[in-house]
This record gives structure tokens, C-alpha cells and sequence, in this order.
């Protein structure tokens, strides 16, 4: 899909600086989710070996994708699934729909699902007359409040208890007897899709990952939600990306073992739930030799969009990634200004690589420089995503196009220009040092002209010094023999 | 024991006391010193911005320099050294008259206080220093060459110097290069948790091992009037003056 408009993050991100409060509710969030990271690996001693099995894992499965699909098709169709394949988002919205039409879908309970987000799937269903709740608490108040999710494994992190509160009096009515703890908000927000829950034809889920092996999908939860959305209705529809594969269940245990405990610092979900195939009934129609649970329908969509378009390149390592979340909380980027900024459903490091490489940089020229390239992703990544080097191989793409604005295409060509003439490089270090000698008090500028005048926005600037070190150095001479 | 300092452009021509600073503490603790001439910028600014050919042509003029002589290469700077050590070689891997010489010049760059802990093993620099000090671990120094160890040894042994923890430490300031031009708000914000998270330590000094991370959050703290003097961990070990003050 390509957007009308480029994003830009530049604004994005000073919308949420000016958004009051915003900043400090995100950085209380995410320093917590980090500190809770730190502490579960820290009492996790074979962690940092598994995190190198955990990315040779992804790395057979993203390096051999097409033999581990066609397994998964074969396993999942064995045991009576349907697979879909959904070229780009609009294929993904087209046979969702065309699934709930054919068997008269009117109400729609989802579970917490990125690629639902990415394919903006619910807009669509709705459009068509369908009525969808997410039942992720998280993701439940973000639809309540007509927002999209702000992170990829908490929605709301943007929020605070006072403002989920402020959402359920708006939209539920809530009096301030149902808002008045998080336990109350909490039993409300379950009674309200408990009903929802049990009137459903249909249930939307994502997958943490698809095992190829049997052609299972697993699911990991902390609310008990996801069991629902799978097993109750009578059709289940799970959407996955189709990098989401591990090769055995015994692969799927290592990358379990590392997943909460990155995303929250807990040692496994609260559930973690493995789907092979709809509730099977037994062949001479006996009620009681059939599972006793389980949907009617069980259809796997694997969404590319994208995707293939970069195996083999540069960027094929960002398709490793398993949505813990960590790299958006330990970034102080992200820490500094949210996922809304990146105008985006994956935000954070893995956003600012994700998002441009399967959109492109049409539509997302910016998103590649929202990085210090502090390296922070790169160390906390369960799958060790060298995200800084694919930000740069991103911004080595954006300089060559127009959009790059020409102070910082023509400065680094006259500064490499001139790096590689020394005394060209000291002639003009020279030149600055009268520039801003002039306009220096007590050695250092309040204010830079033009495009750099981004730097005195918020520091001083230090006026060269009177002489280099180089003059220095020569001016002093060899060293006095000791 | 012989040298060469790669004093990196912005010691050269911002912060020259430094570069006398880390050549007095090398000096003292027994290594010659030599100032490899034409030096001018190892060219990161421009691999950070995405202008990889410029990037090359000034990793190879680097390479020109501290090739023609074959001693280790110290810089004051985590962030250049991992330049030299880490993407020279990975840009100029194609270049058949350099691959190998970004190779070797890579395995014989250490950043200053690795070169004086781990190679010199001169933990003890003699300095002295009263007050009280946190240390900010400059992010590419700390990340991608493992500098954290070092430095803080080498502050262990200042004399009269109380080392303070500081909150966060390991989380960036914000100054990523063309990163505080470009995205300047956001740098702005990151900055002033960092400095926040100084002041709020009470210590007097905050020690670092990159002049541009102490030029960021130098300039923070100038323009809060605080009274935070920042010091480039040479300086430290040379017992010199505050980097900013002229030679």
C-alpha cells in the first residue's frame, strides 16, 4: 500500500514532545519493561547462549523460508486447516472477508494481532458491516479510544491508568465505583467481553509463530483471551506473517523461553497456547469421541506484503525479529517520544527498519534517521537484529534521493572533499574558527545559522579553539628524552 | 613502546587539550608518541549519514596516514575508533589495494583507555583529582568495543576523586552526530534526561571518553547554567584544565 503522503517522523515526534505528560508516562513504561528485562536475564544464566541458538533458528527458517511454507501448508492441511496466501494487505482484507461472508460472520472478537493492524483489517471488516471488538485489554482501550496501538506488545503504554479511566466513563459509561482501581477497570472491561466473547461467530488472531512441523500456530497471552478467541467461535481466522515460522516444536521452546521474558520479564506467558487444526470430530459422528472444544473452521492467512522482497538483500535480517518489544523500550529514542511518532504500526528500531523497508522510503523518508545509532536495540535484540547497520544500509538508500535537503548533501561532499586534502581540511578549520570566534562568548555560541541552528535549539555550540592540536603538537616539538 | 595518536578532527580543531592531554598521559606512563601528519577526520559523519562512497574516500586517506608507520594506533574516541576498527574494514572489504590494509590498521586501533589498561597495563596514571565525578559510558565506545571496564579502573586510581553512580548511565545523550541537527527535538529530550540524571547525582564533574558526546552534553549544561564542568577522561589523567578552556 502505498501512503498518499510521506510520514514524517520529525513531526510525528514533535507532536508527542508537545503532548503533555506524554513523554514521562512513556518513559515510566518502557524503563520499567527494561528494568524487568534486565532483571529475568539476569537470573537467566544459559540466556545469552540461547539468544545465539534463538537467532541461528531464525536464520535457518528466514534463509530456507519457501521449504519451511510448504511444510507448514502441508502439516497445517493434514490436520484439517485451511491456508490462505495473501500477497499484499489488500488480499488479506479480501479473504477475511470473503471467509466471514461465506458463512455469515455478523460479530467478530479479535485477539491482539500486528499483521491485523498492518492490513488494517478491521476498518475493512467493519466497513462491510461486521462488527469487530479487540479483546486484548490493551488493544480493547486503544479501539475504545480510537487509537491505534502505540507498541507492539503493549498498545496503551502511552496511556495511564487515569486515562484508561477517562476512556471507559466516555465509552462505557463507567461510574466512578467501576474506575476506581485497575482491578475494578480490569473486572469491567471482562464482563463487557465476556458478552462479546460469547456472541461471536467469528475469531481473529494473530500468531507469535507458525511451527512447521505439524502445522501448528502458537499463541502466548497473558489475559486468557487469546484461548477464547480461538476456541469459541465457530470459525478461527489467525493472520501471520510469513516469516513467523519455527522449523520444530523443539525450536518453538527456545524461542519461548526467551520471548517474555524480553518483552516483560517474565519467565513464559501466563498462556501459551499451541493450535493444531479445528476441533476434531469423530469420523462416525459420535459427540462424545470428539474434542469437546475447538472452532468449526480453523484458516491460517500467511500475509507477505512485502516481505519477500527482501529476502537475500541487506535488510533480510529484520524479518528474524519476534515482536518482543524490547528494542522499542530500551530505546531512548522511542523512550523519549512513543510509537504514535513513527506514524506507524511497528515502531521503535525495529519500526524505523521494518516500516521503510517493506513500505518504502516514498513513504517513510525519515523514519531511518530516527536513531542516535546508540546501539541499545542492537544489544537487548533476544535474536541479536543488528538493527544500526540496516539503519544505515536505509539511510545509504535516502541520500541519494531528492528528499535528502541539499545543506546536508552538499556539506558532507565539501567535508569529505576537503577531508582528504589536509591542508584544504586545516585552511578551513581555520576559516570556522574566525567564524565563530567572532560571535563566541567565553567560548561558545548561542545560536548557528541556517540548518544548524537545530543544534542551538536546545545546546550551546564551542567555538573552535585559537590553534589546533596539530599546531600545537608541531609548535611543541619531539618530546624531551626521559 | 611507540604510538601513534589519531587525535580525531574534533580534539584537532575544538578540543586540542585534549590531544596534548592524552599524549602527556601516554608519555608518562612510558609510550613515545607520534602524531601521524595529515590526519584529518576518519569519516564517520558521513558513514552516519548514509554517504558511503564519501565515508570510503575518507577511511582511505585514514588509512594512508596511520600506514606509514606500522606502530599501534591510540585514539581519544570510542566512537572514531570503532570507525577505524569496525566499518573501515567492512567498507573498504571490495578495495583490493586497501581490504588488507584496513584490516591491519584495525587490529593494531585501541581507543585510549584500552590502550592504557589493556596493552599498557598502566591502570594507575599517577593523576589526581578533587572532587566528585560520574562517568558517562560514551554508547559506540561501550557497545561496540566493550569500554566500560577500562575507564572506570583508570578512574579508581585518581587520587581525591570520588567516582558517583549516575542514573542510566548506559542510555545515550542524544548527540548522534547530524542526529541533534536533524532531529533536534528529540535529541534535545534525550539530553536533558541525560542531564538531569547528572545534576540530579551531585557530582562536579562528568567524565566521558568522546569529546562529542562532553560537546553535547557540555553544551546542555551551558545552556541550564549549570555548574557541571565536563572533562574528556584524558584530561582526567593528565591533571589538565577543563577541555574547552584555549591551550
Amino acid at each position: 500500500m502505498i501512503e498518499p503522503q510521506p510520514v514524517s517522523f520529525h513531526r510525528g515526534a514533535a507532536r508527542s514532545l508537545a503532548t503533555p505528560d506524554l513523554p514521562a508516562k512513556i518513559e515510566r513504561a518502557t524503563t520499567r519493561l527494561v528494568a524487568a528485562r534486565h532483571a529475568a536475564f539476569a537470573a537467566f544464566p544459559e540466556g545469552d547462549a540461547l539468544r545465539d541458538e534463538a537467532r541461528a533458528i531464525r536464520a535457518r527458517v528466514v534463509g530456507h523460508l519457501d521449504q519451511h511454507l510448504i511444510r507448514f501448508e502441508t502439516e497445517l492441511q493434514k490436520r484439517g486447516g485451511h491456508l490462505h496466501w495473501a500477497a499484499a494487505a489488500g488480499d488479506a482484507v479480501r479473504i477475511v472477508g470473503e471467509i466471514a461472508r461465506a458463512r455469515g460472520v455478523r460479530r467478530v472478537v479479535k485477539g491482539k494481532s500486528m499483521v491485523s493492524e498492518e492490513v488494517e483489517l478491521n476498518a475493512a471488516l467493519e466497513a462491510a458491516g461486521i462488527h469487530v471488538v479487540e479483546t486484548d485489554l490493551g488493544e480493547y482501550v486503544a479501539q475504545l479510544a480510537g487509537e491505534p496501538p502505540s507498541h507492539i506488545v503493549g498498545p496503551i503504554i502511552h496511556k495511564s491508568r487515569e486515562d484508561v479511566a477517562a476512556v471507559f466513563r466516555e465509552k462505557l459509561g463507567a461510574g466512578d465505583e467501576d474506575v476506581a482501581d485497575a482491578a475494578r477497570m480490569t473486572a469491567l472491561a471482562r464482563r463487557t467481553l465476556r458478552a462479546e466473547f460469547l456472541a461471536a461467530d467469528m475469531g481473529i488472531s494473530g500468531a507469535n509463530f507458525g511451527i512447521a512441523e505439524t502445522g501448528s500456530i502458537c499463541l502466548v497471552t497473558n489475559e486468557g483471551n487469546g484461548r477464547l478467541t480461538t476456541t469459541l467461535p465457530r470459525v478461527h481466522v489467525a493472520l501471520l506473517g510469513i516469516e513467523r515460522l519455527v522449523a520444530t516444536m523443539a525450536d518453538l521452546g527456545v524461542m519461548l523461553r526467551l520471548l517474555a521474558r524480553s518483552a516483560t520479564g517474565q519467565k513464559l506467558s501466563v498462556y501459551s497456547n499451541v493450535l493444531s487444526g479445528p476441533r476434531r470430530r469423530d469420523p462416525a459422528g459420535s459427540e462424545a469421541a470428539s474434542e469437546p472444544d475447538g472452532p468449526d473452521e480453523l484458516h491460517v492467512v500467511l500475509v507477505d506484503n512485502g516481505r519477500t522482497e527482501l529476502l537475500g538483500t541487506e535488510l533480510a535480517e529484520i524479518l528474524y525479529c519476534i515482536r518482543c518489544g524490547a528494542c522499542l523500550n530500551t530505546c531512548p529514542v522511542f523512550q523519549s517520544v512513543g510509537g504514535h511518532a513513527y506514524g506507524s504500526v511497528y515502531s521503535g528500531p525495529v519500526g524505523a527498519v521494518l516500516t521503510p523497508a517493506l513500505r518504502g522510503l516514498d513513504a517513510y523518508p525519515d523514519l531511518p534517521h530516527a536513531s542516535s545509532l546508540c546501539g541499545a536495540c542492537r544489544e537487548i535484540c533476544p535474536v541479536r537484529i543488528d538493527i544500526p547497520r540496516m539503519l544505515l544500509a536505509l539511510r545509504a538508500r535516502g541520500a541519494r534521493r531528492p528528499d535528502t535537503p541539499a545543506w546536508i548533501r552538499q556539506g558532507l561532499r565539501m567535508y569529505a572533499w576537503l577531508a582528504v586534502r589536509p591542508r584544504l581540511f586545516a585552511a578551513a578549520a581555520r576559516a570556522a574558527r574566525i567564524a565563530t570566534r567572532i560571535r563566541a562568548r567565553d567560548g561558545w555560541l548561542r545560536s548557528l545559522p541556517g540548518p544548524l541552528a537545530g543544534w542551538t535549539a536546545h545546546r550551546d555550540f564551542p567555538a573552535f579553539a585559537p590553534r589546533s592540536f596539530q599546531r600545537l603538537w608541531r609548535d611543541r616539538g619531539p618530546a624531551a628524552p626521559r | 613502546m611507540r604510538i601513534q595518536l589519531l587525535a580525531t578532527c574534533l580534539v584537532d580543531h575544538l578540543f586540542p587539550r585534549v590531544g596534548l592531554a592524552a599524549a602527556a598521559v601516554l608519555e608518562r606512563c612510558g609510550v613515545q608518541v607520534t602524531v601521524p601528519p595529515g590526519q584529518t577526520c576518519c569519516g564517520q559523519p558521513a558513514l552516519n549519514a548514509g554517504f558511503t562512497e564519501e565515508a570510503r574516500r575518507m577511511a582511505r586517506h585514514t588509512i594512508d596516514v596511520l600506514t606509514a608507520d606500522d606502530a599501534p594506533v591510540v585514539v581519544p574516541s570510542g566512537s572514531c575508533a570503532d570507525m577505524i576498527v569496525h566499518h573501515a574494514p567492512g567498507l573498504l572489504a571490495g578495495d583490493a589495494a586497501y581490504a588488507s590494509r584496513a584490516r591491519a590498521v584495525a587490529a593494531r586501533t585501541h581507543e585510549l583507555s584500552q590502550f592504557l589498561v589493556d596493552s599498557a597495563r598502566r591502570p594507575d596514571c599517577g593523576a589526581c583529582l578533587a572532587g566528585s565525578a560520574v562517568y558517562h559510558p560514551s554508547c559506540h565506545g561501550l557497545r561496540a568495543l566493550g569500554v566500560d571496564r577500562q575507564p572506570r579502573e583508570l578512574l579508581a586510581h585518581v587520587r581525591g576523586l570520588e567516582l558517583r553512580p549516575l542514573h542510566d548511565a548506559e542510555t545515550c545523550c542524544g548527540f548522534g552526530g547530524l542526529f541533534a541537527v536533524k532531529m533536534s527535538d528529540v535529541s534535545g529530550a534525550m539530553l536533558e534526561r541525560k542531564l538531569g540524571a547528572i545534576e540530579a547525582s551531585g557530582a562536579d564533574t562528568v567524565i566521558a571518553t568522546d569529546m562529542s558526546c562532553l560537546m553535547h552534553i557540555a553544551g546542555g549544561l551551558r545552556r541550564r547554567g549549570s555548574r557541571v564542568a565536563v572533562r574528556h577522561l584524558a584530561d582526567v589523567l593528565a591533571g589538565a584544565g577543563p577541555p574547552t578552556e584555549p591551550a
